[in-house]
């Protein structure tokens, strides 16, 4: 007998919830109980009054699997609305990381080369060290960080990805 | 369901305090909603947006749990004006282009079936009487989940009867035959359906449910009316009577339908002699029969007693029929008949049990003594956990294991130790005095009804196969499964 699981394609949610207590154990333990992707998830409060906070979901899937997450994420009672930002049409993602990297020599000036090339900015600087702030899709993140590796890596933290669609309109 | 729970007092939460739990964390996973009020001015516009939650959209439990310092604090209570919640708002009212899409298809269909589930009843009684309206002006041929059951009369001649696993061979055989179904309130169980991809393949399919995320969760349909059951099935009859329309003639199909029903899919072999044992679904006609003209209402615990009860014991009106389906936990019936008995004082109510699933919440007879509540426990006695011994021998050869049972209790004696009234029947001929002893007797009674021990419920489609591949009989049993199958029970 084969267990298998189906692949798909990845899809960002923009989930706006309660600004609440257990909410975003709702959120996880909803994905978790059926068996749902999370490949990034990041949460802030977004509104002035603090009420509210927006949720970004990485998640892949195929189609009637994200139908679904979109459903069951919907009939959540502290959940206000659900959007999958590609059908909303065009939108940008960005994801922030802040890379560590030490060493000397050839391989430090090689470091600040690449960075300088990605536009990542030096936010903290000692005589055998850097950190890089580095923003943009997960892609060139992920770029970036693999030719860190080159460089004298030592450690990296991500932000998971924001998601917005163009246009003037809110979703 | 609002559940009100205590917790320890707001300082405390999180030091691990005594009998300290995390009760909204743990709860989480089986409510609708939960809530930890931090702060006693909440405490009332909590409780009134809890049973709003509780009761709108798909029905749920909610709990609130109220740590021990708001509990004894002094709030404010403000009546709200408007009970609504800020973010929960489910759709109640269908969309029109999918009625009338639905329409569409219902008049067109040739073979149709409706097939309708709990969300029925949920709906409220108006959405039994509408379903009786609509399936009245078409004509067509209906069967119910075992949540469903009572929406629809049984006596009546479009009712194919249960669908599913244990369902009648007609009602699977329509399903599997038809070239529409009008799914209301029902969600695709693995119970219902039996293999998928053999499920329905002639029928469009039309879904309406008030729950989103059940529309195409199973089952990809043709057209999906979101909303309140008995407002969809309001707005179908209306565009119905607008448009005029005439009920078809279903005849052929209807033939095709009692060429099913010649199967008589639910006899049972049995004897007659007064001395004889008694089958089980014989018991549970029995009680039907004794019961007629006293609307009783009937709650079961989970095993073969519940599939006997839901094919033997006729339903002519929605709420008379307590059973746990989808998650089927052994232990539900007889706390919801004290429920039952607490909310219609007057009224008749049954648990029919099974030896084993009443064990589980048995010392709620102390509840049943302490309210004096004159609640029925009508056990069909096989002294096996009978559902499980049945797929042990299908699935594992008869290698039985945990689902016999050598230390029952004598229910006769444990209802005089409670101040209940005990009875045993042991024989065929001691049936219908028992049952009507049972009725006549004021205040609770358990009646320790013994049955054929190796009677098994029949009929039934095992685990991985189509509505078409039903065993009718035990000498169609083979006792061996595929990994597949066995995966699937």
């Amino acid at each position: 007998m084969k267990i298998t699981t189906e692949a798909g394609e990845r899809h960002v949610l923009a989930v706006t919830v309660d600004n609440e207590a257990g909410i975003l154990a709702k959120i996880t333990g909803l994905f978790s109980a059926r068996g749902y992707n999370i490949e990034s998830l990041t949460v802030a409060d977004i509104s002035a009054d603090h009420a509210l906070s927006r949720i970004t979901i990485v998640t892949s899937g195929p189609p009637a699997v994200i139908d679904q997450i979109i459903a069951q994420l919907d009939r959540l009672v502290p959940v206000h609305n659900v959007v999958d930002l590609a059908d909303a049409g065009a939108h940008v993602e960005r994801e922030i990381a802040l890379v560590k990297v030490a060493g000397t020599g050839e391989k430090r000036i090689e470091a600040l080369r690449l960075a300088d090339v990605f536009r990542a900015k030096v936010v903290d600087t000692t005589l055998t060290s850097f950190i890089f702030e580095i923003t943009g899709t997960s892609d060139k993140v992920d770029r970036f960080i693999a030719l860190m590796r080159e460089c004298g890596l030592v450690e990296v933290g991500r932000t998971g990805v924001v998601a917005i669609a163009r246009g003037a309109e809110a979703v | 369901m609002v559940v009100l729970t205590g917790q320890v007092s707001t300082a405390l939460i999180g030091t691990d305090a005594f009998q300290e739990c995390d009760t909204v964390g743990i709860t989480r996973h089986c409510t609708k909603h939960n809530y930890l009020v931090m702060d006693p001015e909440r405490l009332g516009p909590i409780l009134h947006e809890a049973f709003y939650i509780a009761t709108h959209g798909r029905p749920g439990p909610v709990v609130i749990d109220i740590p021990k310092n708001v509990q004894v604090a002094t709030g404010n209570y403000v009546i709200p004006e408007k009970i609504a919640h800020k973010s929960y708002r489910p759709q109640v009212e269908p969309d029109a282009d999918a009625i009338a899409q639905a329409m569409a298809l219902i008049v067109a269909a040739e073979r149709p079936i409706f097939y309708t589930g709990g969300g029925v009843i949920n709906a409220g009684p108006d959405a039994s009487a509408a379903l009786r309206q609509l399936v009245s002006l078409t004509g067509a041929p209906i069967t119910s989940t075992l949540m469903g059951l009572g929406a629809f009369p049984s006596d009546d001649p479009k009712w194919l009867g249960m669908l599913g696993m244990h369902g009648t061979f007609e009602a699977n055989m329509a399903m599997n035959r038809a070239d529409l179904i009008v799914a209301v309130g029902a969600r695709f169980d693995d119970r219902v359906t039996g293999r998928l991809d053999a499920f329905a393949p002639e029928a469009k399919k039309i879904h309406i449910d008030i729950d989103r995320s059940s529309i195409n969760k199973i089952v990809p349909v043709d057209v999906a009316v979101v909303g309140d059951a008995g407002r969809a099935l309001d707005a179908l009859i209306a565009a119905w009577q607008e448009a005029g329309h005439k009920a078809r003639d279903y005849g052929e199909w209807w033939r095709r339908i009692d060429g099913w029903r010649a199967t008589r899919c639910l006899d049972f072999p049995e004897k007659k002699e007064p001395q004889a044992e008694i089958m089980p679904q014989r018991a549970v006609k029995a009680l039907f029969d004794a019961t007629r003209g006293r609307d009783p209402i009937i709650t079961t615990e989970v095993g073969q007693h519940q599939m006997w009860a839901a094919q033997h014991f006729g339903f002519s009106a929605p709420n008379r029929w307590l059973t746990s389906g989808g998650l089927g936990t052994m232990g539900y019936g007889f706390p919801a008949a004290v429920g039952a008995q607490i909310a219609h004082p007057n009224r008749l109510v049954i648990c029919i049990a099974g030896e084993a699933s009443l064990q589980m919440n048995i010392q709620e007879m102390g509840t049943v003594s302490q309210y004096r509540l004159p609640v029925k426990i009508f056990i069909l006695n096989n002294q096996w956990m009978g559902m499980v011994r049945q797929w042990q021998e299908l699935t594992y050869e008869s290698r039985y294991s945990n689902s016999y049972s050598d230390s029952l209790p004598d229910f006769v004696k444990l209802a005089g130790a409670y101040g209940w009234t005990g009875l045993r029947i042991d024989t065929l001929g001691e049936l219908e005095d028992g049952i009507a002893t049972m009725i006549e007797t004021p205040g609770p009674v358990i009646v320790d009804c013994r049955v054929a021990q190796l009677a098994n419920c029949f009929p039934m489609i095992p685990s991985g196969a189509a509505h078409t591949d039903m065993i009718l009989q035990p000498s169609d049993v083979t006792g061996t499964m595929d990994d597949e199958a066995k995966a699937l029970v």
